[in-house]
Formats: structure tokens, sequence, C-alpha cells
């Protein structure tokens, strides 16, 4: 059984302070969603008020299309992978992972039977009888997934669960839990500040800041296309510049900064336009759309003097100073064996195509 | 001497110091337990004996305030601990701006006089007798139940504080996860919450037990006519006390002492034992090592071995030998007695002769008298003649002061002894032994026929 999330007009407020506002969220039966966002940004409070340690201060929650409103969280068909795991470590392994067959009354031999399933579904075979303190870290992430599968959940609810193991662990879990979701085909929700975790594993993530939503989409749409500021400057790395909209031509749009013209693509939001002629506007740019124009020509070119060069292996990271700006902006070069051909301290033209630029209204945007 | 060995010359002072000054008591307390003398003390030392174990063994009242004692304990803890873990619940339930409130109210009768707490509780179940009309044999007045009441205001608070602070440690994800997981509250809080608390309520337990032992001040009120452990003391410390009272003490500072070192070691395996858990997750060793029974376990062997060696060489020392020993001291004490008597004698023989020496020496004086000297003159004419030093003279023109006029009765020296009320043997009173300190009233002459004819 799989069943969608519905969240509509959902507003959750702790006294002054909102840490949701107005939330509508349709999650499709099956999908694999992520909330993203910068930590107190609500996204816990949001998957709280799903699980139902909380209730929406207005709005309503429906899962399979039922109303939750009154029902406590051990009547909700989801169940819940807390940051810490929260595993109970005066239990065996086999013993967590039965343990809401434990509470419905299943016989101790059918509890074994169904939990012996569950460690070879998370490759722990044979490591029912120990203790939870005698495993690994990505072993005990595993046992969590296994105990709240063990009771058959419509969605399963994970609230940033790899956030306390190494990188390497973490790379491999996403693919895991990946492979998890698509084995046993529930809804996942994910709640995760790791824009890594969200765009990889996802089949639509929703931005958050302070409460509110900004976008609803898939990975790669959040990060090629984001409708707003905050979006563009939390997700991956932004090069951005302030400027006003001077010419609107369908798509594109010319802004003046600073810096020069720089001719971007305009973002719509909900269908609408965002951007007229005059409006105050941010002009983003990714370090990987820019490119040296000695190479070859480019809609937009800045030009700036090579601040320094940093080496991170598979490419290279040019910090520039760009003229009219304040502010360094990065480029990122993939690394071919060679040089970046250019010295600390020289004059550079660097640039890119207006379709690889986004304009978007002036907005708050994350903190670096 | 270097400054480092000086400041570990002072360290070790004042170890050795705060060691004595702790347990000195306790083990001048515990060597007159095995003195055979009848009143606790280390000297003179007479006989290594354990016979005041069995002096308390047949103590009947000191048993049954024992009995007493483990039964209102034992009602202690069933009272207070569940009241001291509904109080800590309460303490993680309540609002944030309440809490503070909440926890200065029930703590506040660890601060309140026990004195006050036990004739508080009499005089409030006395009231409810009174007021449902029960006689005097009912609940309302039995010392056990008022006891367990009025000892449980106090140790409550302190239970609550052992598990006020074993949940602080509790991380609250674990009872959502089990909600989350279906369990209903009540099985939350049965197989996630009570075990997690299990060692609390095992010291919570061992303290409320040993809180409710101990108790003198409230129980002496609330127990009414039960004898507890500590009233029995107390009223045997008033009318005199024997060493039976040390070895009660010995049995249970033994006692405390083996079950300290008994739980150290269990803990000890309990952190080995989390240890190899580490290892074993960080993949360090593939599997833990099985552990024995704790019973198995050497320290624990060795341990018991040593208490069973200790109270069989208490035992075989302290009743083989002992009566011969006694007899030898006896015999050591009535020699000296003997010694003494005979002093005494001589003493009394040599006043005597002096005393003889002088009747004789009247004697011979009074025969040569005639008349009415033999009366020592008091039929003397001038007897009855007024004194002139005891009439006041007319002629006395200086007017008399103060106390003057009372025939100086008030004179500061008027109460001492006087030289003559004394009799006239010369003994020293320090030099006195036996009846010598009653003037020799007992004295073998005493009732022989005066010598006077």
């Amino acid at each position: 059984m799989s069943a969608d999330v519905q969240l509509e007009d959902v507003w959750i407020r702790f006294g002054d302070f909102v840490a949701a506002k107005d939330v509508n969220i349709h999650i499709q039966d099956g999908e694999f969603f992520s909330f993203l966002g910068p930590s107190g940004c609500g996204k816990t409070t949001l998957l709280r008020a799903v699980s139902g340690f909380l209730a929406p201060s207005q709005g309503k929650v429906l899962i399979g299309g039922k109303d939750m409103a009154g029902i406590g969280p051990n009547k909700r068909p989801t169940a819940l992978i807390f940051q810490n795991l929260a595993l109970f470590p005066l239990m065996t392994v086999w013993e967590n992972i039965a343990f809401s067959l434990e509470v419905k009354g299943m016989g101790k031999a059918d509890r074994r039977k169904r939990a012996d399933e569950l460690l070879d579904l998370i490759a722990l075979p044979n490591q029912g009888d120990k203790m939870v303190n005698e495993l690994s870290g990505g072993q005990k992430q595993r046992v969590a997934i296994a105990r709240a599968l063990a009771a058959e959940p419509d969605v399963l609810l994970l609230d940033e669960p790899l956030s306390a193991l190494d990188l390497k662990l973490r790379q491999h879990m996403r693919t895991e839990l990946r492979a998890i979701q698509e084995r046993v085909g529930i809804t996942f929700i994910y709640i995760t500040h790791d824009q890594g975790e969200a765009l990889t594993m996802s089949d639509n993530v929703a931005v958050m800041s302070q409460g509110i939503i900004e976008q609803v989409a898939g990975g790669n749409q959040i990060y090629d296309s984001p409708e707003t500021a905050f979006v563009a400057s939390f997700v991956g790395e932004n090069n951005h510049f302030i400027g006003k909209v001077s010419e609107c031509d369908g798509e594109t749009v010319s802004v003046e900064t600073p810096s020069g013209v720089l001719r971007a693509r305009s973002v719509d939001r909900n269908g609408q336009k965002q951007l007229q002629r005059g409006d105050d506007a941010l002009v983003f740019i990714r370090p990987e759309s820019l490119g040296f124009s000695d190479q070859r020509p480019f809609d937009n070119v800045l030009q700036g003097i090579v601040e320094r060069q940093e080496f991170e292996g598979n490419f290279w990271q040019v910090f520039l100073k760009v003229d009219g700006s304040d502010r360094v902006v990065t480029l990122s070069m993939v690394n071919d064996g060679r040089s970046v051909g250019h010295d600390v301290g020289s004059r550079v033209k660097v640039g890119c195509n207006a379709d690889l630029a986004v304009a978007l209204p002036l907005g708050p945007m994350a903190a670096e | 001497m270097s400054s480092d060995r000086i400041r570990r010359f002072f360290v070790l002072f004042f170890v050795l110091g705060f060691f004595l000054y702790l347990f000195g008591p306790l083990l001048i307390m515990g060597l007159t337990a095995f003195n055979s003398s009848a009143f606790p003390r280390v000297s003179p030392w007479e006989c290594f004996t354990v016979e005041w174990f069995d002096v308390l063994a047949n103590d009947g009242r000191l048993l049954e305030g024992l009995k007493n004692s483990f039964l209102i304990g034992f009602g202690v803890v069933l009272f207070a601990v569940p009241l001291g873990l509904a109080g800590a619940l309460m303490l993680t339930q309540v609002q944030e701006r309440v809490r503070p409130w909440y926890y200065t109210i029930v703590i506040s009768p660890i601060l309140v006089p026990g004195v006050v707490l036990g004739i508080s509780t009499l005089l409030f179940w006395d009231r409810i007798g009174v007021m449902f009309g029960a006689s005097r044999d009912s609940i309302f007045y039995d010392g056990f139940f008022l006891t367990i009441i009025g000892q449980s205001t106090f140790i409550a608070a302190y239970t609550m504080l052992v598990f006020i602070s074993r949940l602080q440690r509790f991380d609250p994800a674990q009872e959502e996860a089990a909600l989350d997981l279906g369990a209903t509250h009540v099985q939350a809080f049965r197989k996630i919450l009570l075990p997690f608390l299990k060692p609390a309520i095992a010291s919570a337990a061992v303290l409320a037990f040993l809180a409710s032992f101990e108790n003198y001040n409230t129980t002496v009120f609330t127990s009414i006519s039960t004898s507890t452990l500590t009233t029995v003391l107390a009223s045997k410390v008033r009318y005199g006390i024997d060493p039976s009272i040390s070895a009660l003490a010995v049995a249970i500072v033994v006692l405390t002492v083996f079950g300290a070192a008994i739980h150290e070691v269990v803990k000890r395996r309990e952190e080995a034992a989390a240890k190899q858990a580490g290892m074993v997750a960080a993949g360090l060793i593939k599997e833990k090592k099985a552990q024995k029974q704790w019973f198995l376990e050497p320290a624990i062997i060795g341990i018991l071995l040593v208490f069973i060696a200790g109270l069989g060489t208490a035992f075989f020392a302290g009743t083989i030998g002992v009566e011969e020993c006694k007899v030898a001291v006896k015999e050591q004490k009535q020699i000296e007695t003997a010694k003494r008597i005979e002093a005494l004698k001589q003493k009394t023989q040599a006043r005597k002769e002096a005393e003889a020496a002088k009747v004789e020496l009247q004697k011979t004086e009074r025969a040569n008298r005639t008349g009415t000297e033999n009366f020592n003159s008091i039929f003397s004419g001038g007897n009855l003649a007024p004194k002139s030093d005891t009439n006041e003279t007319e002629g006395n023109d200086s007017p008399r002061t103060g106390t003057e006029n009372f025939n100086s009765i008030f004179d500061s020296t008027n109460l001492q002894p006087e030289e003559s009320v004394k009799p006239d043997d010369e003994a020293e009173p320090e030099a006195r032994t036996g009846t010598e300190n009653f003037n020799g009233i007992f004295s073998s002459g005493n009732l022989a026929p005066a010598t006077t004819e």
C-alpha cells in the first residue's frame, strides 16, 4: 500500500513565530519527495505535522485522501526515521525491527521471521541478535529503515537521516535509499539541508525558506530554472549581479548592471511573468556557465582580474574581481590536464550566453 | 625538599587526615565489638570475642526493631519510588514556565526538618482519624502506616531527584519513535521508558530504603508504639549500652562494603561489554567475547571468599580460647582486687591501732578524774551562763551594717565543710578505695561495742 500526501493551506505557529506559512503541496503516491532548506526553515516542523506529533494551527493534512486531524502518530499510516535514528538501545537488532509488530500483538516466532526478512532486505543478514550499539553508523541507519518498514507504512518520513554519517557512507546510503524506495514502492518524504541528497534521490524537491515553500519541482528544474532569488542562491553555487530591467524580449530580458548589460532568461512563477521593464532584478550565472571569451564569443561579457585559482581535482575554481562589482565572481573549468592558462593578476574577459543566465526579481537570498 | 615533595607530603597528610576523620570512629566502634569488656571500649583490651554478636542475636527488643525497620523500609520503597517517579515524569510534562515553581514545591519536603514532618504527619492523620470516628487501633494510629507515610514525604523527593537526573538523559525521540511505530502511550511507557529507568529505579529503591532505615527524627514521632532500630538504639544509649550495638554496626558496615564491592565489579563488567560493543561496531573485532555469568566472575568469587574467610576467622578467633582468656582476665582482676583489699585492710588496721592507742590514753586520763570530771564537765556551773560573745553588747556604738545582724550566717565560708565535721581519720579522699569513701561507716569495727565504759 502506498498513499499520496496533501498539505492544504497549512499554517503552523508557535506563539508569534510562524514555522510554516500557507503551505500547499501535493505529494504523489509512490514519489520520492524532498524538502530542502537551511536549518530552521520549518521543514522538520512540516514533517512532524505529517507524522502527527504536531497539529497544524490552520489547514489540513490529508494522507491517502483522508483528513488526519485528531489522529495520533500511532494511528497514522506513516513511519518516521528520526534524525538521530532513535533506535532502542536496550533491545537487540531484531527486537528493534520487530517493535511495531510486537505492539500489534504478533507472536514471537512470526516477529522473528519478519525481522529476518527485513534484515535480508537491508543486507544485514544474521545480525539480528546483536545489540544496537554493536553496529556501525551505516548499519544502524539501515536498521532504522527496516524498523520503519516493518510497520508497513503507506508513507515513510525521513528526517535528515544521513546527516550523522561520514561523506563516503552518505553517498553510498543515498543510492541505497533510492533502491529501497524503488523496491518497496511507497511514498518517501525526505527532509534535508544537503542539496546533493535532495537532487540525487528525489523525484521532486520543495525548497523552503522561513516557512515558505519557494519552489516545488524536479531536481534539474530547480537547479536550471530557479523561480526565486532564494532558490537560485541556495541550490548550487551562483554568481549574482544586481541591476534594472532595461528591455523585455519574450523569454529573454536585458538587465543593466554596474558590470555592463547582461542578457538573461526570465523564469516564470506559477505561469506568471515575473519581470517588467524597470523592475529591480538579479542576474544569476553559475560558475560552470562562465567561460573565457578569448576562446569563443558570448552574449554577455565581463571583464576582470584573476584574483586566485584553486585546484579541486576534477575542475579548477577561478576567482575573478569583475569591473563594476565588489563581489568575487567564481568560474569553474573542467580540469583537462592542462593549467588554466591565466596567471593571477592578469586581466581577462569571461562570459556566458543568455540562455545560461537567469534573471529574477530582487528578493532575499540564502545566507552564505 | 623540593616543592613537589612538599606538595605531595601535604596531599598525603590531608588524605590521611580526611580518611582518619571519616573512618576513625567507625574503626574504633568496630574494634569495640570484639572486646569482651562489658562496656564498648578499646582499652583496656581484654579478650578477642564474638560473643557480642551472640548477645545481639538474642536481643529481642533490638531484633524486633530491626525487623520493623526492614518492614517500614520496604513499605517506603513501595510507596516513595512510584511517587518520586510520578513527580519526575510530571516535571518533564509541565510547561517550561511553571517548571521552576513545580520543582521548588516538590523538593521542599527535603528542606523541612524531619521533626516537623513527623509531628505534622501524626497530627494530620489523627484529625483524619477523628473525622472518620476511627478507633485507636485503626490504621490512622498505626505506627507502620504513619511512619511509611511520614518518611515518604521527604524520601519521595530524594527518589525524584534520582529519576530527574536519569530522565535528563532520556532521548524523547525514543518515545516518539515508539508511538510512531504504533505503540500506545502505555506500551511506550512500559517497553521504552521503564526499561530505560530500570537502573534509576534500583538506585532510588536502595536510597529510599537506606534513608528510611536510618531515619530517627521523623520516625520517633510517627512510630507511636512501634519500635524501629533507631528508636531502640536511642533508648539503649539513654539507659546504657553494651558492645552488641558495635556488633550491629560491624554487621552493617561489612554488608555495605561487600555490597559496594560486588556492585563495582558488576559495573565494570558492563563497561567492558559496552567497550567491546564499540569495537565490534568499529569493525576492530568480529564478535563480542561471551561473558561469564556474573557470579562466576573471578572478582566476585574473590570477594565472596574474603567475606567467608573473614567470617570464619572472626568466628574461630572469637570463640576458641575466649573462655580461657576471660578466666585469665578474671583471675588477673581478682588478684588486683585482692591486692587492693589487702592494702585497704592494712590501712584500716593501722587506723584502728592508732584509735585504740588514743582511747587507751583517754582511759588512763579518766581513771584519774573524780566527780563530774568524767562527764567532760557538762555539769559545770558555768555552762548555762550567757556567753559574752553570743550576747549583744549594749554599749556597742558602731551600728551594724548588711548581714552583720544575722550573726554572719551568710558568711561565704559557712557552707564549706568544717574540719570538725570530718571524722578524725586522716585518710586523703583520692587515696581511698572500695568502701573507704563512706568515711568508714562500713568499717568492721563500727558495730563493735564502744570502748567507753
